[in-house]
Order: C-alpha cells, then sequence, then structure tokens
C-alpha cells in the first residue's frame, strides 16, 4: 500500500492531542505509513475574508502533494471540504490556476492538478475495507448504539467533493458497523454542529450543538460518533454544557478511537484516559483539553 | 585609549545593560493588568516560583532540561540538522575561546599556572576552536545572506550579529597570521628575553623555524643551530611551534611575500586594536543585540519544561513572556511552519508570520507608543492565526509563542479597532479559552466588526419601505461573475427553498427580525444589485457555510458560494473605509 501525506488539521496540535494520538495509532495497526509534509491551513478559516486566501492556502497543500506524488489524506471535514473544493476551482479555472501557480513559484511548486485528496474515511472503507475491519475484530461493541455524525463538509456541496450520498451517506455507518456496534437512524443526522459561529454568535453556536445531542439521545444512541476536530470540539464543548446543567448528554467518540479498541488497541494509545468497556463509555473518552 | 579603561567602560556598559534588561523583564507584559502589578511584586512571585520548582520534583525536570535543550540544543536538531551542526560549532568554539582565550589570564592561568596562549596545547586548541568557530560563522552567513527563502527575513539586527562575530573571528586570525611573521614582535622579544650578542643566531633559527619573516635575507647554516640552543633556553617555554596554531600559520605562509611591508605599516598592532575592540563593542552592546540569546533563551527553555499554560501565575506569565520576548533570536524557523503563511503573502502582511511580529510586540510589551498602522498589522497578525501552534513547536529558543499571540490578542484588541477576521472559524480558538477573558471585552471585540460592516452599509433600518431598484449597484453584480459558482445568482427566482434549508433560519421565531435578509431574499437582492441591503445583512455573519441551501436548490445557483463573495465584499469595503478613517484621522 502506498504511503500517505497526511494533513492534520490545525485544530488537533493544540487541543485535540487525543485525535493525532488515535489516529496515529490506527494507521499503524492497519500498517498504514503516513508521512508530514509540513502543509500548512487548509485555507477554510479565510473563506469569510479573502476568496485568494483561501485558494492559495488549499493550493500550496495541493502542490506539496503532487509534489511528492502522495495521496493528501485529511482527519478533518473541513479540510477536506476545503481542499477538495479549491481542487476543483484549481483544474476548472485556468485564469485562477495560473495567478495562483505564479504565487506559488517562489516555493518552486506547482498545482497541475495532479493531487488527490481523500478522507481518512475513505481510506478506510477503500484501501483497508469493511470487510477487513471486520475481520480483524478484536472485540464487538454488539449492543452499542452509536449516532453517526459526518459533518458538512464530507458530504456537501455534493457535486464537487462526491464522497457519499449526501441525503443518506452509509460510509461511516459501515465503518462503525464494523465494530459489531449499531447505527441509529436520528433527526439530526446531516445537520451542522454549529462550529463555524462558535466566537462569532455563541449562543446560535451553542443551540446547534446542543440539538445535535438532543436528537442523538432521541434516536437512542449511546455515543455521538463524529470525525472531524471542528465537530468534535464543538459536541464535546455542548455535551459540558448540558452535563454541567445536570442535563443527559452523550459522549462523543472519534471514529478512529471506535474502530482502534475493535481492533483491540489499548485505549491508551487512542487517546482515551483508561480501561473500560465502552458502554456506559463516558470516563473512557478523552476530551478536549482546553485552553 | 587605555585598554584597561576601554576593557571596563565596556565591562560596565555590559552590566548596565543587562540589569536594565533584566529590570524590563518585570516591568513591562502584554497584557496591560500585568503591567499595574508592580516590579517588586513581579520579582517576588518570580523568587517565589523558581524556588518552590527547585524543591519540588520539577527539579528533575529542570536538570533533564538544562542537558537536553540548553546544552544539546535537541529542539534545533529536530528543527535542522545542518543548522545544529552549525550552531553547535559556533555555540562550542565561542564559549571555548571566551573562557580560554579573552579570560585567559584570568581564568586558565589559575588552572594551568604554566598557561601560555602561544604554548601548546594553548595555541593548538585556539586554531582549532577559531577554525570551528569559522565554520559555524561561514554557514550561519550563508544561509542569511546566500540561500533565499521567502519566509526567512534578514534584518538589520541580524546581519549585526554575523558582522561582530566575523569581525572579532577575522581580526583574530589575522592578526595570528601577521603575528607568525613580524619582525619587529621578533626584535621586542629578542630584546626583552635574549642577550643582544645572540639576537642573529636566534633571528637565523626564527627566520628559519618560526615563519618570521626578516625584511633582509640572513645567513643561516651554523647560526641558526645556536639559535636552536639559545631558543630553547629562552624562548621554548612560551612558544610552541607555531604551525600549531594551523589556522594563522597556513595564513601566515599566504602572507609571507607580504609580512615585510605589512609589519612595516603596523598591522600586529593595528589588527589587535581591531580584535580588541570589537570585542569591547559586542560586549557592551551584547544586552541589546540578538547575542543576548545566549542568555534569554536557555532561561526561556527552562522555564517553559515547568510552566504549564494556564496553570501559572499570571505574574509569572508575564515576566516569563517578557524574557521570550528577549529570547527570539529572529531564526524564523517558526515562519517556516506557519500554516498562515500563504494567507501573509495574500494579505501583505508580515506580520502574520510569527517572527516578523516578534519585535512589534517587544515595543508593545514594553509600552512604547506604535504608529496607528504599526498596530493594525500587529493585531491582524495575531488574529490571522489558526493557534495550530506549530511556531511554538519549532522555536528552537523554545518560546511559547502561542501564549503570546494570545496574550497579545486581547491587549490589542481592546484598543477598539474592529477586526475583522473574527467573523470567521478562527474564532472558535478564542471561544474555547473564553473563561479567561473579561466576558464584556469578548462580546464586545466581535460585535465591533459586525457593527462597523453595518454601519458602513446603512442597513440598519430594516423595516417594511420601498427601495429604489435602479440604478443597482453594477459592482455588485460583477465582483459575483468574478467568483465561480456565485455568478450563478443569475438564475435565482425566488423559491424559499434554500430559506426553508437553513438550520440557522429555522433557530429563530422571527427570523426576519433575527437575521435581517433571510437565504432567498439575499440571493434576490444580490440580484438587483442592491449592496447596502445584503452587505449590511446580519444573515451573512450567522451563515454557517454548511452547503444544505445550495444543495437542494432547484436552479442551482451557488446560495453558500453567493454568501461566501458577500461576505469578502463586506469586509473588504468596511476594512478600506477604516484604513481611511484611520489615515485621516
Amino acid at each position: 500500500m502506498n504511503r500517505l501525506a497526511i494533513m492534520r488539521c490545525c485544530a488537533t496540535a493544540p487541543v485535540l492531542e487525543p485525535y493525532e494520538t488515535a489516529t496515529d495509532a490506527l494507521l499503524s495497526k492497519l500498517g498504514i505509513g503516513v508521512v508530514d509534509l509540513d502543509f500548512n491551513c487548509c485555507g477554510y478559516p479565510l473563506r469569510n475574508s479573502r476568496f485568494d486566501a483561501w485558494v492559495r492556502s488549499s493550493a500550496r497543500n495541493l502542490a506539496l502533494a503532487e509534489r511528492a506524488s502522495l495521496d493528501l489524506v485529511t482527519v478533518c471535514a473541513c479540510c477536506y471540504g476545503s481542499l477538495k473544493q479549491a481542487d476543483h476551482l484549481l483544474r476548472t479555472d485556468g485564469a485562477l490556476r495560473e495567478e495562483t501557480n505564479g504565487a506559488l513559484r517562489g516555493e518552486r511548486l506547482r498545482c497541475s492538478g495532479g493531487a488527490r485528496v481523500r478522507h481518512l474515511l475513505e481510506v478506510l472503507r477503500e484501501d483497508v475495507g469493511v470487510e477487513r475491519l471486520r475481520a480483524l475484530r478484536k472485540r464487538s461493541f454488539a449492543g452499542l448504539a452509536v449516532a453517526c455524525h459526518y459533518g458538512c463538509h464530507l458530504l456537501r456541496p455534493s457535486a464537487v467533493v462526491r464522497f457519499d450520498d449526501p441525503a443518506c451517506p452509509s460510509i461511516l455507518d459501515e465503518l462503525v458497523e464494523a465494530t459489531g456496534a449499531r447505527s441509529v437512524e436520528w433527526g439530526a443526522k446531516l445537520d451542522c454542529c454549529g462550529s463555524p459561529v462558535s466566537g462569532v454568535n455563541d449562543e446560535l453556536s451553542a443551540r446547534l450543538g446542543e440539538r445535535k445531542l438532543e436528537s442523538a439521545r432521541e434516536g437512542g444512541a449511546g455515543v455521538l460518533c463524529v470525525v472531524c476536530p471542528y465537530c468534535w470540539l464543538q459536541l464535546d464543548r455542548a455535551r459540558q454544557a448540558r452535563a454541567a446543567r445536570g442535563e443527559d448528554a452523550i459522549p462523543i467518540v472519534l471514529v478512529h478511537q471506535l474502530l482502534g479498541l475493535s481492533l483491540g488497541i489499548e485505549p491508551r494509545a487512542l487517546g482515551l484516559r483508561g480501561e473500560g468497556p465502552l458502554v456506559p463509555a463516558a470516563p473512557a473518552i478523552g476530551g478536549a483539553r482546553h485552553g | 585609549m587605555d585598554r584597561n579603561v576601554a576593557l571596563w567602560v565596556a565591562v560596565a556598559a555590559f552590566a548596565a545593560g543587562v540589569s536594565w534588561k533584566i529590570s524590563a523583564w518585570f516591568r513591562g507584559g502584554l497584557d496591560p493588568a500585568a503591567r499595574r502589578i508592580g516590579a517588586w511584586s513581579r520579582a517576588g512571585a518570580a523568587i517565589r516560583g523558581i524556588a518552590s520548582t527547585v524543591a519540588s520534583a520539577r527539579a528533575v525536570t529542570l536538570l533533564r532540561s538544562l542537558v537536553l535543550d540548553v546544552l544539546l540544543q535537541r529542539r534545533l536538531l529536530r528543527e535542522s540538522a545542518a543548522r545544529w551542526l552549525a550552531h553547535m560549532a559556533m555555540f562550542v568554539a565561542f564559549a571555548a575561546l571566551v573562557l580560554m582565550h579573552a579570560l585567559g589570564r584570568v581564568l586558565t592561568a589559575r588552572i594551568f599556572p604554566s598557561y601560555e596562549p602561544t604554548l601548546d596545547p594553548f595555541l593548538f586548541l585556539r586554531a582549532l576552536f577559531g577554525a570551528v568557530l569559522l565554520v559555524g560563522w561561514a554557514a550561519a552567513s550563508w544561509r542569511r545572506l546566500a540561500a533565499r527563502d521567502p519566509r526567512r527575513n534578514t534584518r538589520p539586527s541580524d546581519s549585526y550579529a554575523l558582522a561582530i562575530v566575523g569581525l572579532v573571528l577575522l581580526s583574530g586570525v589575522l592578526l595570528e597570521a601577521v603575528k607568525v611573521g613580524s619582525w619587529s614582535r621578533f626584535r621586542s622579544m629578542a630584546m626583552e628575553y635574549a642577550d643582544p650578542s645572540e639576537e642573529a643566531a636566534l633571528a637565523a633559527y626564527w627566520t628559519g623555524q618560526m615563519g618570521t619573516v626578516a625584511p633582509r635575507p640572513l645567513a643561516g647554516g651554523a647560526l641558526a643551530a645556536r639559535g636552536r640552543e639559545i631558543h630553547e633556553a629562552s624562548c621554548a617555554t612560551c612558544h610552541s611551534a607555531p604551525s600549531s596554531g594551523f589556522v594563522g600559520w597556513a595564513l601566515a605562509a599566504a602572507l609571507r611575500p607580504a609580512a615585510p611591508r605589512l609589519d612595516a605599516a603596523g598591522a600586529p598592532r593595528l589588527l589587535w586594536s581591531v580584535h580588541f575592540f570589537a570585542c569591547l563593542v559586542g560586549l557592551a552592546y551584547l544586552p541589546f543585540s540578538k547575542m543576548f540569546h545566549a542568555v534569554t533563551a536557555p532561561l526561556s527553555l527552562l522555564s517553559n519544561a515547568v510552566v504549564r499554560r494556564g496553570k501559572a501565575d499570571p505574574a509569572n506569565v508575564a515576566t516569563k513572556q517578557m524574557l521570550e520576548l528577549d529570547a527570539c533570536t529572529h531564526c524564523c524557523a517558526c515562519s517556516a511552519h506557519c500554516s498562515m503563511a500563504p494567507a501573509s503573502d495574500v494579505f501583505g502582511n508580515a506580520g502574520v508570520l510569527p517572527s516578523e511580529k516578534i519585535s512589534a510586540l517587544r515595543a508593545l510589551a514594553s509600552g512604547r507608543d506604535l504608529a496607528p498602522g504599526q498596530l493594525r498589522t500587529l493585531q491582524q497578525g495575531v488574529c490571522l492565526c489558526t493557534s495550530c501552534d506549530r511556531c511554538t513547536v519549532a522555536c528552537p529558543s523554545g518560546i511559547d509563542l502561542l501564549g503570546l499571540w494570545t496574550s497579545a490578542k486581547e491587549a490589542l484588541l481592546a484598543r477598539g479597532e474592529p477586526e475583522y477576521s473574527l467573523l470567521s472559524p478562527l474564532s472558535m480558538r478564542r471561544a474555547l479559552a473564553s473563561d479567561a477573558i473579561d466576558p464584556a471585552a469578548y462580546r464586545d471585540a466581535v460585535e465591533r466588526p459586525r457593527r462597523a460592516i453595518a454601519a458602513r452599509s446603512g442597513a440598519a433600518a430594516l423595516e417594511d419601505r420601498a427601495v429604489a431598484l435602479s440604478p443597482g449597484d453594477g459592482r455588485l453584480w460583477a465582483a459575483l461573475q468574478g467568483i465561480p459558482d456565485a455568478g450563478t445568482v443569475g438564475s435565482c427566482f425566488g423559491c424559499k427553498t434554500c430559506t426553508t434549508a437553513c438550520p440557522v433560519v429555522r433557530e429563530h421565531a422571527d427570523p426576519q427580525q433575527a437575521l435581517g435578509l433571510l437565504p432567498h431574499q439575499i440571493a434576490y437582492a444580490a440580484r438587483l444589485g442592491l449592496s447596502g441591503l445584503v452587505l449590511g445583512s446580519r444573515m451573512l455573519w450567522d451563515c454557517l457555510g454548511c452547503y444544505r441551501c445550495q444543495e437542494l436548490c432547484p436552479q442551482g445557483v451557488g446560495v453558500t458560494e453567493v454568501v461566501y463573495r458577500l461576505k469578502n465584499l463586506a469586509i473588504a469595503e468596511a476594512a478600506r473605509e477604516g484604513a481611511r478613517a484611520g489615515r485621516s484621522a
């Protein structure tokens, strides 16, 4: 299997150490080699401010992956959407491509459409396969009901990202069910977690986050499974807010952790605080290390 | 000037400079609250902090960091093996030359009573360290001056550091070479240590074996054999064969044809003066140059090995930050890894790069006045940051750079100038850390850019009123056409599917009241060129960018792309206006 150029989202390094730990542990267990290419921000947080700053940021990453002839793999839905969209624009808009390449020339970089952007979920499904994950399973999560949360930018705009069926996605559900757990139906499954307006309109952001948790609980889920650091930070914050008010709040788990545990990886190596069955999982899930 | 007077003046200047710098660590601070604590309480807090650390198990951590981070410089090794080699060469050689050579009479002679700089092993070691320093210095100069890197900016302070080290080093090497060949130096030593009748024999030996170059050819033969005996009796206790000092010896061989002229022109004396006074200038100015990192970088590395973010006494954090600002060597390792570097180019603000913020932060922390333009640049510089922390991880001096940006950010935002990058997901980190920020200041900083945009577009009044449809703003239309997918806005027929799908609209009982324009109204008004209405709409900043609207639009309008484009325009226009107002103020 080819090595992958892994793009660690800016949001993981300082506040979400378990995110990186779990990613590395899972990939190494599956024998997938990764390289760090010194990527910069994907540009997603700059989209509100400047179109060209977003495209330039994404383009540099695409060019780095292209030069190394490696697939660029993201662990974040927003990085994924941002890179996919920029890649699409650079492929289809010749003038934009020339302008961007002109700016990248100083670093002897160039985008010519040779980069392939993938999310870790695609690697798990296409390169490893649900069947193999099931065969490698050391521990079953039978009885665990999971609410799968994809994150907006994995799914939409579907015409560009082409990740999964935008109305009825299944990749994450299949991976979660490979652990023996059951994926539940829930109303807010495709809704935004609210993180994009965190710090801009905190009331709105918090309401959206909590709305998701309520919906997941109503769907009968014991945990909510995420695949994006922004979603994780946001939903874990909503969980803390509910818990602080003494309300029921289901834990947030990263799909890497769920899969890792089912493959027999030690909880600590997955950034989980300690041993313990995942049901009830609250104490086992490593929350965000704020500050 | 008498050399002793000059020496003591330089030492006094150095001591005064160091005292001034250290006192500044306790006086200044990025957070204005820290500046109000008072220097004596800050010093007290520092002493208590150090004492409690040294007396606890963290002393082991400190010791470990002293060996690994300070002496072995593993952070630099992680950054670049080549840079580590070059820096290690300079670090070891410079330290050795200072201790063994500069402090030769004070230090080395106490430990080795037979010490003479011209005697082996000291002569050989001096040359060895000189050679190592030369290699390190050449590598550092090459990196600065010849190896081009858009993320590495060279400032006068960087050039000064290379120049002063180079001047001391090269004048020293050259002095050695000129002294080897100097006839006048030989004569004066011969007069002092030998009988006048022995001088001819000694000259024969020294010109033959010791590299001395006589102005006229001398007789050799038996005279040289006699000279050897005199040399061994009178000179050898202080003079090893000069070839041990291989750097000077090699250069002396090259300069041999010119040696008599150089000697006659007084080159030994001149070079000695250059070497000596360059050392004194370097010493006197050291606390204000980046060579001060020899003191501050170890302190930064050690303090960050034991101080935990968010756990330390705010007084000590302020002091540590002042120290850290002095520990930056402007090596630019941080900027090489900055995740916002491409944005730095696009925004035309070098101050987005970590290494380029430090000098402005120094001024801010010491309470010096910065021009409004500089403050604006700095504010944008610290706010256009994903808080990815890669700068901190890369810094060879172990500076908690993210900590500096975080402290400076609130102080800068409190000035009251709108910061438009706050209206983006970059604000999420600020929200996560909001417990540590004054609630009113927190809210005000993010409301200010929204208010500035609303005021500019004159969209405060959204009550029912007639809006003139013509003439529409043609620029708005043109701007939307310039962005792929945003140009599709012309196909909107106002079916409201986008508004029905919008999760933000759904959150409000009276969305029109709360949001201004709803998504379908934004699309339609944009189509009509009603820029004031559109750009002032609060909906723009509550939009999540979740793409549900765009996904469902039956007309294929890139609704989300349109909104993104409108946000860009609103920010660009408000920022331009702000800059204009700032200039005229």
